[in-house]
C-alpha cells in the first residue's frame, strides 16, 4: 500500500526522491551524519556554504542557545570550492541523493566564478547564498536589496548550467520584492529563509555571547516567521519555493508544503535529534497515508483559507 | 543507534555538583578517557544537547558517570532527573587522551569541574607513577578527593582561598612539583586561564602536555563547525573543532584567547 505513495518532487529540473533536503551549513558534507543513517534516504543535501578560497570563519564562541533555537556566527568556514569538488563530491556520490552546492562570494565576479566552476562539477543544483548574515562583505550586501539580487542573479544566470536556486534572507522589510527580483533575473527556484539576524548577551559578564557579537537565529523559534514568508513568497512568484526555518518533524514539513513550498530543508533540528531528517520524511509519509494523499503535489499550496 | 539510556544513580557531591551514573553498555564499552557524551537535558529552555566528559566508566556493569555542576538551563534541567528515568544521550564522541606506554610518570592537573575527565584517565593510564594536582575555589567545591586518591601515587589538593589543602593556584603546585622531579607527560583540564598557565609551565620545562577544552557546541559531531578553537600550524593558525578534532589537544598547539 505505502509503496503507492509518491514522495518525489521536481523543482525546476532538479528531481528529488522526496522533498526533504538537509539545510546548508548544518550537515557539513554529509560525512558526520552518515554514521547515523543512510544518506540515500534524503531527497538531497545542501552542502556547507562554499567560497572560491578556503575560509577560516569567525572567532569563537560561534553558537549561543536561545529559547527554542540557536544563534550561530560560524561565518562560512569551508575548505573552498576546489577541495569540495576533489574531496567531498566523490564521497557524496556514493549515495543516491541530490547534491546541492551552496555558493557564496564577496563580489559579483566571485559569484560568477563560483557558478562557472560548479556548473562543470558533478552537482545537481546550485544554491546561491545571497543571505549569510555572518560575513561582512558580499552576500547580505547583495541579498538585502532587489537591485543587488537582480545584478548578481542576472549575471550568474548566463553562466549557470544547473538548476539555479536563490536563497533569500528574512532580514528585509519586504521579502516578496526580493523574491520577484530573483525570479525576474532568472532564478529557477527560491529557498528561504536563511537565519534571522539576532544577538545574545551574558548579563553576568555584560559581554555578547558570540565572538562576532551578532549571529543568525534558527530552529523552532523562527518557524512562524519562516512559514509566513514561504506563504507570501510562494504566492508572489511562479517558480518553486523551498521552505525552511525550524522544521523538526513531518507535521512541520506538511505545514510548509501547505504554505506553498515544493520542498523543504531541515537544519538545526538535526543538532538535537540526528534522525530529524529521516523522521521528517517518515512523518510526511505517515501523514499522507492517514490523509489519503498519493502525491506530495496534492499538499503543495493546499492551505485552506 | 539507540539514544535512549537510563539513569542508574545520582550522587550529590556538593551543593551544586552531582555525579550521574548512566546505564549504556555500548557507550561504556567503547568510551575512552577524555571522550564526551552529548546529553539532551530537556526542560523548556535547554534546546541543544550539552557535552559532558566521561568521568568514570564501569564496563562490567555497562555504566558510566558524568560529573555535573549546575551552571545554566541545561544542567539545571539535568539536576531534575531521577533514578531509572530514561535519558537521551549520544556518544561517545571526540578523541580522548593519549594512553602511551612510554609515559612512565604522568601528572594530571585539574581545576574545578575540569577534574572529571582526569579520573577515568588515571584509571586507565598505564603509567607506573601518577601525580595528581587538583585545584578548587574553596573547601566546599572540593569533589571526588577519595576517588582521585585511590588512583594516584600522590595527590595534592589546593584551594584558592586556602580553606582546604594548600593555599593558591594549582598551577603553582605544578611548577614546584616539576621542579622537584620531571614527568613524561602532563594532562590538564580546567578553566581556560589555568590551562594557559599550566601549558606555559610545561613548555618552559619541555614537558609534553595535553589539554581538554570546553566550547559551546551545536551538533557535537563536527557538522556545524560551531565549537571552534584556535590552533597553531607550522607558520600560520587555523580553527579546529573541539567536538571532532578534540576535546583533547596537545598543549603547544592551542592558541589561548586573551
Ligand atoms: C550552524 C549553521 C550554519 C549555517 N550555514 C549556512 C551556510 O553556510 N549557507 C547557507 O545558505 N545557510 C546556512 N545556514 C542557514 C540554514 O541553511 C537555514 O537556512 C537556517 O538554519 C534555517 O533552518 P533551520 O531552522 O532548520 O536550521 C546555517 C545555519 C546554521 C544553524
Amino acid at each position: 500500500m505505502e509503496n503507492k505513495i509518491d514522495l518525489a518532487v521536481n523543482i525546476a529540473g532538479l528531481s528529488l526522491k522526496n522533498p526533504v533536503i538537509a539545510a546548508s551549513g548544518t550537515f557539513g558534507f554529509g560525512r558526520e551524519y552518515s554514521a547515523f543513517f543512510d544518506l540515500s534516504r534524503l531527497g538531497g543535501i545542501a552542502v556547507k556554504g562554499l567560497t572560491l578560497l578556503p575560509r577560516k570563519g569567525n572567532p569563537p564562541p560561534r553558537i549561543a542557545e536561545t529559547p527554542a533555537g540557536i544563534l550561530n556566527s560560524v561565518g562560512l568556514q569551508n575548505p573552498g570550492v576546489h577541495a569540495f569538488i576533489d574531496d567531498e563530491i566523490p564521497f557524496l556520490r556514493r549515495y543516491d541523493t541530490a547534491i546541492i552546492a551552496n555558493a557564496s562570494g564577496n563580489t559579483v565576479e566571485d559569484y560568477e566564478e563560483m557558478v562557472r566552476i560548479l556548473s562543470e562539477a558533478d552537482v545537481d543544483a546550485i544554491e546561491l547564498n545571497l543571505s549569510c548574515p555572518n560575513v561582512k562583505e558580499g552576500c547580505m550586501a547583495f541579498g538585502s536589496t532587489a537591485s543587488g539580487i537582480a545584478r548578481v542573479v542576472s549575471r550568474v544566470r548566463k553562466l549557470c548550467k544547473k538548476p539555479l536556486i536563490v536563497k533569500l534572507t528574512p532580514n528585509v522589510t519586504d521579502i516578496c520584492e526580493l523574491a520577484c527580483a530573483a525570479e525576474a533575473a532568472g532564478a529557477d527556484a527560491l529557498s528561504l529563509i536563511n537565519t534571522l539576524l539576532g544577538m545574545a548577551i551574558d548579563a553576568k559578564t555584560r559581554r555578547p555571547i558570540l565572538g562576532n557579537v551578532m549571529g543568525g537565529l534558527s530552529g523552532p523559534a523562527v518557524k512562524p516567521v519562516a512559514l509566513r514568508m514561504v506563504y507570501q513568497v510562494s504566492k508572489a512568484v511562479k517558480i518553486p519555493v523551498i521552505g525552511m526555518g525550524g522544521i523538526s518533524n513531518g507535521t512541520d514539513v506538511v505545514e510548509f508544503l501547505l504554505a506553498g513550498a515544493s520542498a523543504v530543508m531541515v537544519g538545526t533540528a538535526g543538532f538535537v535529534n540526528p534522525y530529524a531528517w529521516v523522521q521528517a520524511i517518515e512523518g510526511l509519509e505517515q501523514y499522507m497515508v492517514e490523509n489519503n494523499c498519493w502525491s506530495v503535489s496534492e499538499l503543495i499550496g493546499g492551505l485552506i483559507l | 543507534m539507540n539514544l535512549i539510556h537510563r539513569v542508574r544513580a545520582i550522587k550529590q557531591l556538593n551543593e551544586d555538583t552531582f555525579l550521574m551514573t548512566i546505564e549504556a553498555p555500548e557507550i561504556a564499552d567503547t568510551g575512552k578517557p577524555g571522550q564526551f557524551v552529548n546529553v539532551k537535558c530537556g526542560g523548556p529552555h535547554a534546546y541543544l544537547r550539552r557535552p559532558f566528559s566521561l568521568c568514570r566508566i564501569d564496563r562490567e556493569r555497562g555504566t558510566f558517570d558524568i560529573g555535573v555542576q549546575i551552571r545554566g538551563r541545561g544542567t539545571e534541567a539535568l539536576s531534575r532527573f531521577c533514578e531509572n528515568d530514561p535519558i537521551d544521550i549520544m556518544g561517545p564522541f571526540g578523541n580522548g587522551f593519549s594512553l602511551n606506554r612510554e609515559d612512565r610518570r604522568i601528572a594530571v592537573v585539574g581545576g574545578g569541574i575540569g577534574v572529571f575527565p582526569l579520573l577515568q584517565l588515571l584509571r586507565e593510564h598505564p603509567a607506573s607513577e601518577k601525580l595528581t594536582l587538583l585545584g578548587f575555589r574553596n573547601r566546599n567545591q572540593v569533589v571526588l578527593e577519595e576517588s582521585f586518591q585511590n588512583k594516584s601515587d600522590e595527590l595534592v589538593v589546593a584551594t584558592d582561598d586556602g580553606s582546604y589543602g594548600a593555599r593558591g593556584f594549582v598551577t603553582s603546585l605544578l611548577e614546584s612539583k616539576l621542579e622537584e622531579s620531571p614527568v613524561d607527560r602532563v594532562f590538564i583540564c580546567g578553566p581556560a586561564l589555568m590551562m594557559k598557565h599550566a601549558v606555559e609551565i610545561c613548555k618552559a620545562k619541555s614537558i609534553p602536555c595535553e589539554v581538554s577544552l570546553e566550547e559551546r557546541m551545536g551538533c557535537g559531531i563536527g557538522a556545524c563547525l560551531g565549537c571552534a578553537c584556535k590552533v597553531r600550524l607550522s607558520d600560520d593558525w587555523d580553527y579546529a573543532h573541539v567536538c571532532k578534532d578534540g576535546p583533547v589537544f596537545s598543549g603547544e598547539s592551542i592558541v589561548f584567547q586573551e
